[in-house]
C-alpha cells in the first residue's frame, strides 16, 4: 500500500503535464514568434539606439532566471517538510535550467552595458549579486552530483537552496539601496511602466515566452526524472 | 535589409547577444527532449522485458 500512495502524486502529475504540455510549447512559440517580430520591427529608443533590442532578450531571461529560483526555493522547502515525493525531484530538474537563463541575462546585460556604459562588466550591487546567482546553481547542481545517497543529497541540496534565497530580495532591491549604473525598475512600478508602448508589447510578449518556455522544459524535465526512476526501481525488483 | 542587420551602429552588441541567447535555448530545449526520449524507451524496454 504505501508504494500506492508515493506513486499517486507522480501519476497525477504524469497525467496533468500532460495535458497541459501542448497548450504550454504552443503559447511559448507563438509568444516568441509574436514577441520578435514586434520586436525587430521596433524603432530604435532615443536615448539607446538599436541597443534596446537587447531589452527584449536581456529582461525576460533575468526574470526567469530569479522566478526559478524563488520556485526551486519553494520545492526544497516542501521536500524539507512536508516530504513530498516531487518535490525534490521539481528543485532538481529546475537548476540547470535556472543556471541557463541567468547565464543568458548575464551575457546579454554585459553586450549591453558595453555600448551604453563602456565597459562589459563593473562590479556593481546589480550585477554582483546576479553572478552570485548563477554560483549558487552551480553549487546547488555541484552538491546533488557530490552526495551519492539521494536522500542525504536532497536535503543537503535543499539547504543551500533555501540560504541562498536571501540573494533574491538583494538582487530586487539592489538599485534601489546602491548606487549603481543598472538602471531601476521600469516596468512594475508605482505610477504606470516608464517604457513606451511601442517596447512594452515585445518586452511583455517575449518575456510570456520566456516563461511559457521554462515551464515547459521544467515539466518535461519532470516528467524525465519519475520515469527515470521508475525504470530504476523495476530494474531493482528484477535484480 | 542592410539597415536591419547594421543595428545603428550596434550590429557587433545586439547580434551576438541574439545569438547566445537562441543557441543556449535551442540546446537545451534539444537536451531535455533527447533526455525524455530516452528515459521513455528505456522504461518501455524494460516492462516489455517483465
Amino acid at each position: 500500500m504505501a508504494s500506492i500512495f508515493e506513486f499517486a502524486n507522480p501519476t497525477r502529475f504524469m497525467k496533468l503535464s500532460g495535458m497541459l504540455l501542448p497548450w504550454l510549447s504552443v503559447i511559448a512559440a507563438l509568444s516568441l514568434i509574436a514577441g520578435l517580430y514586434l520586436g525587430f520591427t521596433a524603432p530604435p529608443d532615443y536615448q539607446q539606439g538599436d541597443t534596446v533590442k537587447i531589452m527584449f532578450i536581456h529582461v525576460p531571461a533575468a526574470w526567469v532566471a530569479m522566478m526559478c529560483y524563488g520556485l526551486m526555493a519553494v520545492a526544497s522547502l516542501l521536500s524539507l517538510v512536508n516530504r513530498h515525493p516531487l518535490a525534490d525531484v521539481a528543485a532538481k530538474s529546475a537548476a540547470p535550467l535556472g543556471a541557463l537563463f541567468t547565464a543568458l541575462a548575464l551575457i546579454t546585460g554585459s553586450l549591453w552595458g558595453k555600448p551604453m556604459w563602456g565597459a562589459y562588466w563593473v562590479w556593481d550591487a546589480r550585477l554582483t549579486s546576479f553572478l552570485l546567482l548563477l554560483f549558487l546553481y552551480l553549487g546547488y547542481m555541484a552538491l546533488w552530483n557530490a552526495i551519492e545517497d539521494e536522500t542525504r543529497a536532497a536535503r543537503a541540496a535543499a539547504i543551500l537552496a533555501l540560504v541562498g534565497v536571501v540573494n533574491l530580495p538583494i538582487i530586487e532591491f539592489s538599485v534601489d539601496w546602491w548606487n549603481t549604473l543598472h538602471q531601476g525598475e521600469s516596468i512594475l512600478r508605482s505610477g504606470g511602466p516608464l517604457i513606451a508602448g511601442v517596447f512594452l508589447w515585445p518586452l511583455g510578449l517575449m518575456a510570456l515566452g520566456y516563461t511559457t518556455l521554462f515551464f515547459s522544459l521544467w515539466m518535461i524535465r519532470v516528467r524525465t526524472e519519475i520515469l527515470n526512476r521508475r525504470a530504476r526501481s523495476l530494474m531493482m525488483g528484477n535484480a | 535589409m542592410e539597415v536591419f542587420f547594421a543595428m545603428g551602429k550596434y550590429a557587433a552588441y545586439v547580434w551576438p547577444a541574439y545569438g547566445v541567447s537562441v543557441i543556449g535555448l535551442v540546446v537545451a530545449t534539444v537536451l531535455t527532449l533527447s533526455a525524455h526520449r530516452r528515459a521513455k524507451n528505456k522504461l518501455a524496454a524494460l516492462e516489455s522485458a517483465r
